[in-house]
């Protein structure tokens, strides 16, 4: 039995503890804005997560992981442009026209392997950017102001940063433990066996897209539930948040973090997102310094933070 | 005779002008180890292809069990029981030995769409991953990762997959590939075991292994069946020893 106190181990969970206890120091400090800033992070560590679910355990390089922000996001503010303030309705239909996305998304795309299905991710999202700018009601390209957060009839008030920021926690770490149950699941051994050898998989009896299908369809609903939360977040939505950089960024998030490691894109969104609000205060071309410190990463630190940490836990 | 468990008709494939498979008709009885045999090229591969559905006919049948699987997709034909091991290793690298074995025998054991319970932790898949692995002769081996397994240890693991699946036929595309002069004779030794129990094709190289197994064998020579039968009466086909075996291997034979 390998030792359960090592240096990764420690690391996430003074990460967990740190974003658990972040409103108290928030409260004690009067430091609004750090609250305001991990609430952000906290929303697009989901999204990382969600996208680490199929890139890393799954092997499919989805290139379009932004249009489930865009489509969560959207669904809460149209409906509460159309004066449906309720969240019990409004992020159910995120959740279901996400899931519905991935589902059609999915189905045509995983005919494609390799650098294909990378482009044909890369389309869709593409063309749901589009059509996005194309909702004249909505807003068009200038997006839409949602002036009212959803509301759970009195449950939770989202308007308030300290619930909105644990309710942000709450999905983050609910979604890390159902990535965690599914990955070590008979249908999460399938899935990472497909990754690792589809050939094999299908002579054994596995109809390898079945199941790459389910989970591409699970990662996109999880990261619809984010963009549902980063809309509210936002007070706003609008085509720029499903641009294709967006899902470069994501990907980026995950790559920093450790694909295919249970925490490695909150620890990989925490770190992206600090450093460019912390680089971008001293130049405007922070994506310079950025970018470089990815190469580096890739280059020297394959498998990314967790991968460090796994190395150092190794001594 | 018994009616066969394998029943090819008339099987043609090609690949542009050069046909693979060319009008190829076999049966293989329930219980016997028919060995295929053909020089280079002659198309053995791109049959047992077409036996587990990786590669479609072009024209012609397959028959399994009494069912025609002509068009029946390979996740299917392993859950009829077919199953097969590949020339060049073919295994989830990145898994260690029992998980490899347990999550074929997680496809013949109900469906996979399971998210919650951890699939490691069912004792039955675990059990019975186990037993094939000792079988092969891996039981010490189950915690490594496959990339760390020796070529000869790849080479019985693909053999323990194969065997989770409780196939009724198992197809074995060259398992002695690479393997050297002990991990061979133990490769036979183990296949002498296992054909009392399921009925194997046996595509192979190695011709001292193929003669001491099997029943009967086919010789294959650009994609048709040249001769078919026992291995006494193989060996002294004349028309094999002259488009497979060659004249000098017929002569050191006797000498």
């Amino acid at each position: 039995m390998k030792s359960r106190i090592n240096v990764r181990n420690v690391v996430v969970a003074l990460t967990a503890l740190g974003l658990l206890l972040l409103p108290v120091y928030s409260a004690l400090t009067g430091n609004i804005f750090i609250l305001t800033l991990f609430t952000r992070i906290v929303i697009f560590a989901l999204a990382a997560a969600s996208l680490n679910l199929i890139m890393g355990y799954g092997g499919m390089m989805s290139f379009g992981h932004a249009a489930y922000l865009g489509i969560g996001g959207y669904a809460v503010g149209i409906l509460a442009h159309e004066g449906i303030g309720s969240g019990f309705i409004q992020w159910p239909v995120a959740l279901a026209l996400s899931a519905l996305y991935a589902l059609v998304i999915g189905a045509l795309s995983l005919r494609t392997r390799g650098v294909y299905f990378i482009m044909i991710t890369l389309a869709f999202a593409q063309m749901a950017y589009y059509i996005a700018s194309g909702l004249s009601r909505y807003g068009g390209d200038d997006g839409l102001t949602i002036y009212k957060r959803s509301t759970f009839g009195g449950l939770i008030d989202l308007s308030n940063r300290v619930q909105f920021y644990y309710l942000c926690l709450f999905c983050l770490f609910g979604g890390v433990y159902l990535i965690w149950r599914i990955v070590n699941s008979r249908f999460g051994m399938v899935v990472q066996g497909v990754r690792s050898n589809e050939q094999r998989m299908q002579a054994i009896g596995f109809h390898a897209n079945r199941y790459r299908l389910v989970c591409f369809v699970i990662s996109g609903t999880i990261c619809g539930l984010a963009g549902a939360l980063l809309a509210n977040n936002t007070d706003f939505i609008s085509p720029a948040g499903m641009y294709w950089t967006r899902s470069g960024e994501l990907m980026v998030m995950v790559v920093f973090g450790g694909m295919g490691t249970l925490f490695g894109p909150v620890l990989g969104t925490i770190v992206f997102l600090l450093l460019e609000e912390i680089l971008s205060q001293f130049t405007e071309y922070w994506a310079l310094i950025m970018g470089p410190l990815l190469l580096l990463i890739v280059l020297f630190a394959r498998g990314g933070i967790m991968g460090l940490l796994g190395r150092l836990s190794r001594g | 005779m018994a009616s066969p468990l394998l029943r090819v008709e008339n099987l043609v494939r090609s690949f542009g002008g050069i046909k693979a498979t060319d009008n190829l008709s076999l049966d293989v009885v329930p219980g016997e180890l028919h060995a295929i045999i053909g020089p280079n090229g002659a198309g053995k591969t791109t049959l047992i292809s077409q036996l587990t559905g990786q590669l479609m006919p072009n024209s012609g049948a397959i028959h399994f069990a009494g069912r025609d699987v002509t068009a029946v997709p390979a996740y299917q034909r392993s859950r009829l029981g077919l199953a097969r091991s590949f020339q060049i290793t073919s295994l989830l690298k990145d898994f260690s030995a029992i998980d490899n074995v347990a999550i074929a025998a997680q496809a013949h054991d109900g469906h996979s769409f399971r998210f919650w319970g951890a699939a490691r932790k069912e004792k039955h898949l675990r059990d019975a991953a186990q037993a094939a692995l000792t079988r092969v002769g891996l039981g010490q081996r189950a915690n490594v990762l496959v990339s760390e397994l020796s070529h000869g240890e790849q080479r019985e693991l693909e053999l323990a997959v194969a065997l989770a699946t409780k196939p009724q036929l198992l197809l074995l595309d060259e398992p002695m590939a690479g393997l050297g002069v002990t991990e061979s004779a133990r490769m036979v030794a183990l296949l002498k075991e296992l054909r009392k129990e399921v009925t194997i094709v046996l595509v192979e190289h190695d011709m001292e292994a193929v003669f001491a197994l099997a029943d009967r064998i086919t010789v294959l020579v650009y994609g048709r069946v040249i001769a078919s039968g026992d291995p006494d009466a193989i060996r002294n086909n004349e028309e094999v020893k002259r488009a497979y075996l060659g004249d000098q291997h017929a002569v050191t034979r006797h000498g």
